[in-house]
């Protein structure tokens, strides 16, 4: 049984139909992403499964239970943690307790100081700029503490939007190495990713959104090597 | 008496009142923060905490601080409820029909007030306080001590709430950015409610405190202070919990000034004169930060 699967979703933002049906499936242990041009429901996709939004019709199963339009603080609950589009750190307190806010639903006080020792090792800037307002940080290391911070929840399910976003390219790579040391230490990934290029070498599957419908979907190595795939997105 | 001495006075003076403007203006500014409300009901929430306060010193012949701590524990629940009821509905609603709806509330508290209690100004019985000493030959009388000593524990709690609680946390998180602070698994209902809860009850406080101070209470004792704690909130910068500490002291300071050294009709005139001066000149408030968002 995958561990995510959605199906047949239909979102609206008021009267925009953004989310046409959607259906997908996420199995433990891969990293899946989903690729497609701006505007083609990709963060809607993730906001709907972290329970920002709700879908009016359709079902989403994790782990066997129906989270379509349970509240977003308790879907964190059962697993799920999401790395918001622009980072979205908490800018006007440290980064400690962005931290700390990310482990905010746990109270093993033990296993959160484990966590954090994991983070630091992950990310060893963040250390350095622990007593730092987040606000101060470069846009990569705000990358790195908004990471840090949802796997403070110890997620079963890591939801990451737009990592790369505004990075210069050796940042992008660090993130992305980071990604996958962070999925072979257990974590299944689903990765929403407009540098399709970067997204397509570290996914084991991919889906590609077009105008809120899946367009296409398969083996992500056949994707990137597809003719359709390289001229629409990966700059021929 | 000499000029320096009567500043002085005034000073001790301006102080005292200004504590309370600093209580009531927290509360506005933790609301404001959170859910973007100029709660215009705060003033008549601090007036229900006066009469709580009351009955509780005549009705249950209690003695002032218990009175103070049940009023203070009866408000917050009261806010709480007004939450739930008139704001927590209008949750996604554009912001001028929650300031319309705050300004309805404050309404129904006033006539509602009048109604269970007479518009009759009642007379807040002897607390015991009513004794004056005099320092270096400056007069400080009970309730000013009282005032003083209430207002520092109550915001040194509130600091400590705010900086070191996982609720605290929680409540920065969210007036910060609500939806992200829902990914953090932030139940930002709970948080909102409980913001009205401290809200209140600091409202409340004041409100006993003043009952105490000046002796009398009436259902409608909440207008003017709770506009002037609104100009305090302004002046120390909305949303900002120092702000509303400052802008409060400032405000009650140059109310003591202006009434001791030119007129006390000028009072009034010379707190709103200090929102119009604020406005024109720092809109974003003594603490206020021209906020500049990283691409």
């Amino acid at each position: 049984m995958p561990m995510l699967e959605i199906n047949d979703i239909n979102v609206y933002y008021g009267a925009i139909h953004a989310i046409k049906g959607i259906s997908l499936t996420v199995n433990e242990g891969e990293i899946v992403t989903l690729i497609g041009a701006n505007g083609a429901g990709k963060s809607t996709t993730l906001r709907t499964i972290s329970g920002l939004l709700k879908p009016k019709t359709g079902a989403i199963n994790f782990l066997g239970k129906d989270i379509a339009g349970m509240p977003a603080h308790q879907i964190v609950r059962e697993g799920i943690s999401q790395v918001p589009e622009g980072r979205k750190i908490f800018a006007e307190m440290t980064v400690m307790e962005n931290l700390e806010l990310g482990a905010f639903t746990r109270s093993d006080s033990d296993g959160v100081a484990q966590d954090l020792k994991m983070v630091f090792g992950r990310f060893p800037r963040l250390e350095e700029r622990i007593s730092q307002l987040a606000g101060t940080l470069s846009g990569g290391e705000q990358q790195m503490l908004a990471m840090g911070r949802a796997l403070m929840s110890r997620p079963k399910l890591l939801l990451l939007d737009e990592p790369s976003m505004g990075l210069a390219p050796l940042l992008i790579r660090e993130i992305f190495s980071i990604i996958v040391d962070i999925n072979k230490a257990g974590t299944t990934v689903l990765l929403v990713e407009q540098n399709a290029n970067m997204a397509l070498s570290i996914a084991s599957r991919a889906y590609v959104l077009e105008t809120g419908r899946i367009t296409l979907s398969g083996d992500a190595k056949t994707l990137a090597a597809s003719e359709d795939i390289r001229k629409a997105y990966l700059g021929g | 008496m000499d000029f320096f001495h009567q500043l002085i006075q005034q000073l001790i003076n301006g102080v005292s009142l200004g504590s309370i403007y600093a209580l009531i203006a927290l509360g506005y500014t933790m609301i404001y923060g959170i859910i973007k409300l100029i709660n215009f009901a705060h003033g008549d929430i601090y007036m229900v905490g006066a009469y709580l306060g009351f009955f509780g010193v005549t009705v249950a012949g209690l003695s002032i601080f218990p009175a103070l701590l049940i009023s203070m524990f009866v408000t917050g629940c009261l806010g709480m409820v007004v939450e739930k009821l008139a704001y927590k509905p209008l949750r996604h609603a554009p912001r001028i029909s929650l300031l319309i709806t705050a300004i309805g509330v404050s309404f129904f508290l006033e006539y509602a007030g009048m109604y269970f209690v007479t518009a009759t100004p009642r007379t807040f019985p002897d607390t015991g306080l009513n004794f004056a000493f005099s320092v270096a030959g400056f007069i400080i009388n009970g309730q000013q001590v009282m005032i003083f000593a209430i207002t520092i524990i109550l915001m040194a709690l509130l600091t400590y709430i705010v900086q070191k609680t996982k609720l605290g946390k929680a409540m920065r998180a969210a007036s910060f950015d609500t939806e992200t602070a829902q990914l953090m698994g932030i139940d930002s209902d709970r948080v909102i409610s409980m913001t009205f809860f401290i809200g209140s009850s600091l409202a409340a406080a004041a409100g006993v405190l003043v009952g105490v101070y000046y002796n009398t209470i009436d259902p409608l004792m909440g207008i003017m202070p709770g506009l002037k704690a609104f100009v305090a909130a302004v002046l120390g910068g909305i949303g900002i919990l120092p702000g509303a500490v400052v802008g409060g002291i400032i405000l009650g300071v140059i109310e003591a000034l202006v009434a001791g050294f030119l007129s006390s009709t000028f009072r009034d005139a010379a707190a709103f004169a200090i929102l119009i001066l604020v406005l024109l000149v720092k809109p974003s408030g003594l603490f206020g930060k021209n906020t500049n968002e990283k691409v």
